[in-house]
């Protein structure tokens, strides 16, 4: 049976590349299966543009950009990391020059988005806007999403969000797609597959249990529920404290952090400050 | 003939970039270089609560976000009034996470942003992306050399990742660790964690000195002409890093042409704007008191990094800076790392100015820091604490210096009314990258590629090399505006 190829294109917009380099730390599958092997029987991804990665650079790799969008419409899958600067016209950021033209980075989240087979926001900038799109958003940014509408672009997006978000959760997600196909992914309202964000931190925390006695650190360093250092985790919805980071070694709360409620729409501006106790009644969000 | 050569984007380097050069017989006459994406992260810390800044700050780089959680943590420690009371473990710990991320920061870098311009990957994998399109021509290590090569940049991928595995032990999770904050570190230093840390560092410690530093060399050797080329500026700084209590493993100073040391004073710091899209009136300011007024019709300008210089000079920073540093104070690990590499090629210290020389002080450097974190590891008393505890006060001014893999990095807050009040970074490439200054001096990286032979402006390899060499970060360093500055006009760059 021939191998089913899926091209990929991996924009990078207003972000710090964090993103990438969490996928970098893929486990099982590693790195060098995604990029290289069949990442489950018969069905490979075919990374054509990753400005971190790529071995060409200049007027080329944009070249690959529009070949893709041409010869294969339909058929290859977007990731987007990083939130998209919309303010004067996309002029806050630019992936590359054609023709001594600037390519913006809204122009080709628009152009690609609206010819891919899927859209992946990847990190919580491309699903929801994150820190750049923080009060006062000086660049105008926004989310994948929120571009689509604008323009009326079709193309599903799937929301995977963290900042960084898990390896698992985006490999995860193509597993999902390349097994069963794309109508298979479980979706929550926000987008998220809810086979990763479906529960809250708070069900699963180690130290729920200091939580439910009423034994709460009082200043970092301290052992004991963090919900008054500021933790998020009992709004929070992904799967860290089952999953853990970086090949299980650790997790936020583990090292004695509050959790930051990196994977939610209202991060950063609804979860600050960080490390003050945010009531309900506080909340400029519900539970989800 | 003169022909103008313009790279957009500039891959394999960490953010958006753009050069453009302009060739007249073979040979660069002009150079430009200019970030393309601007964010604005500084409007955006204003107003919040100052502790949040050792979070978001990290968030300005995922490859090198270590250093900014170092760096504003020093900041928030001098603001707060804790310098002085930092505990040694936690002094060890900041140190061990910002090291294990070093060691990841200069393996990812010479192995896959690097080594693609050096190393023919397509006759090994294939014709296939991310390996193509690439450059045509000057491939030159061949056979079973090359096999290696590759073989080195795929266990390479596990060795970063492993680096990051072992920060997570104090650091929580990378990218963007949770552990270092003002006052200390968050996780306890453990017998267990302590063994747990070593093995994982053993392992990376035995590839950098057995795989990384002899493929450098292998490298090196087949394209020895790379010791003459990017001479640069050849004035380093470095603003010293890795203050732990035995002192710094990072030597602070000023380093001339003619290898004169010169103490370092941050007060020495200015930023330029002639040739940014910033107001002439913010020129010349030191970052504790900097401006930045956005303008953008100004004719001269090219870029949204100001130009940072000391004493007015040029200076270099990074990996090169710090070995030559330490070399000049006479620290005898350094020295003795340095010049059994040189020893290869039968050269002098001052073959480090150069592609090559930039590539194995980098290499070197990993090797030095990954030996002293075996001592700071079994430095850490178990019994002690990490961290002492925290208060904002209502009003203060902080200043955190550092060394990030690329170079060093600086954060300058106030804090008024128990909020940020103004908070200002200088990056690495801000300073390596940056345009030319009110004097018209070009930075360190356009003052590197002026002056090259260009054999083939189609496939410019030499132009790359020299860029990629200095590990270029353009999530940190393209400039940020101040709180009346929100509006922007449309922007070219270059």
């Amino acid at each position: 049976m021939a191998t089913k190829i899926y091209p990929v294109i991996w924009l990078q917009g207003a972000g710090c590349t964090g993103c990438s380099v969490s996928v970098l730390n893929a486990v099982s599958p590693k790195i060098q299966n995604l990029l290289l092997d069949e990442l489950v029987p018969g069905h490979q991804l075919n990374l054509m543009f990753h400005a971190t990665i790529m071995a060409g650079q200049g007027e080329p790799v944009i070249e690959v950009l529009k070949d893709t969008e041409k010869n294969r419409k339909g058929g290859y899958i977007l990731i987007v990391e990083g939130a998209i600067p919309t303010a004067e016209g996309g002029a806050y950021g630019s992936i590359g020059e054609k023709a001594g033209k600037h390519l913006t980075v809204q122009q080709s989240v628009e152009e690609l988005g609206r010819n891919a087979l899927l859209t992946v926001a990847l990190g919580t900038c491309a699903a929801f806007g994150g820190i750049p799109a923080a009060k006062p958003n000086p660049t105008g940014c926004q989310s994948v999403k929120a571009v689509f509408d604008k323009k009326q672009i079709q193309t599903p997006v799937v929301n995977i969000s963290g900042c960084p978000p898990h390896p698992d959760w985006l490999v995860g997600t193509i597993s999902v797609i390349l097994f069963s196909g794309a109508g298979a992914l479980d979706l929550d309202e926000l987008a998220r597959p809810k086979l990763f964000y479906g529960q809250l931190i708070h069900e699963n925390c180690p130290r729920r249990a200091d939580f439910d006695k009423g034994k709460f650190a009082e200043k970092l360093g301290d052992p004991g529920c963090l919900y008054q250092l500021g933790c998020k985790g009992h709004y929070t919805n992904a799967d860290c404290p089952l999953r853990q980071w970086n090949n299980g070694v650790s997790w936020c709360v583990k090292a004695g952090s509050p959790c930051l409620g990196c994977v939610e729409p209202e991060f950063p501006d609804g979860t600050s400050p960080m490390y003050e106790k945010i009531t309900f009644e506080e909340l400029t969000w519900s539970q989800k | 003939m003169v022909t103008k050569v313009k790279i957009d984007p500039i891959t394999r380097i960490e953010g958006h970039l753009a050069i453009e050069a302009v060739i007249d017989d073979g040979v660069v006459k002009e150079a430009k270089s200019a970030g393309t994406l601007f964010r604005g992260f500084e409007i955006i810390l204003q107003g919040r609560d100052p502790r949040d800044a050792n979070r978001l700050t990290q968030r300005i780089c995922g490859v090198c976000p270590t250093a900014h959680a170092t760096a504003s943590a020093l900041c928030l420690d001098d603001a707060f009034g804790l310098t002085d009371k930092i505990p040694d473990n936690a002094k060890l710990i900041r140190a061990l996470i910002l090291g294990s991320n070093f060691l990841q920061s200069h393996v990812l870098h010479f192995y896959h942003l690097a080594a693609l311009d050096y190393v023919d990957a397509v006759s090994v994998v294939g014709d296939v992306a991310p390996f193509v399109p690439r450059y045509q021509g000057d491939y030159r290590v061949t056979g079973q050399q090359n096999a290696e090569l590759v073989n080195h940049y795929l266990m390479a991928l596990d060795i970063r990742r492993k680096c990051q595995e072992m920060l997570a032990i104090f650091g929580g999770k990378m990218p963007h660790n949770v552990g270092t904050v003002p006052g200390g570190v968050t996780e306890k230093p453990t017998e267990d964690k302590i063994t747990n840390f070593l093995w994982r560092l053993n392992e990376i410690r035995d590839f950098v000195d057995n795989v990384y530093i002899p493929d450098v060399i292998a490298v090196a050797k087949a394209y020895s002409d790379y010791f003459e080329i990017g001479k640069g500026c050849q004035r380093l700084l470095a603003y010293g890093g890795f203050d732990v209590p035995t002192g710094l493993l990072f030597k602070a100073g000023v380093v001339s042409p003619d290898l004169q040391l010169e103490p370092f004073t941050k007060e020495n710091i200015t930023e330029d704007v002639k040739h940014s899209w910033y107001a002439d009136s913010s020129s010349g300011k030191n970052p504790a008191q900097g401006q930045t007024k956005p303008d953008l019709k100004k004719k001269e300008a090219y870029s949204f990094l100001k130009s940072p210089r000391y004493k007015g000079q040029v200076c270099e920073l990074g990996p090169l800076a710090r070995m030559v540093s330490n070399y000049v104070q006479g620290d005898a690990i350094t020295k003795q790392l340095v010049d059994s590499v040189l020893g290869e090629f039968n050269a002098g210290v001052d073959a480090l100015y150069s592609v090559l020389g930039r590539h194995a002080a980098r290499a070197v450097e990993a090797k030095l820091v990954g030996d002293a974190m075996v001592d700071w590891l079994t430095s850490l008393k178990p019994d002690e604490p990490a961290i002492v505890e925290s208060h904002i006060p209502d009003a203060g001014e902080g200043t955190g210096l550092t060394e990030a893999p690329r170079g060093a990095v600086g954060h300058w807050m106030t804090i008024k009314d128990k909020k940020i009040e103004r908070y200002q970074v200088i990056t690495p490439t801000a300073w390596n990258a940056s345009p030319k200054d009110d004097k018209g001096q070009p930075g360190a990286v356009e003052q590197a590629i002026i002056g090259t032979k260009v054999k083939d402006k189609d496939n410019p390899f030499e132009l790359v090399r020299i860029v990629r060499a200095f590990d270029p970060c353009l999530a940190c360093s393209v400039h940020l505006l101040d709180a009346k500055a929100n509006v922007l006009g449309v922007f070219r760059v270059v």
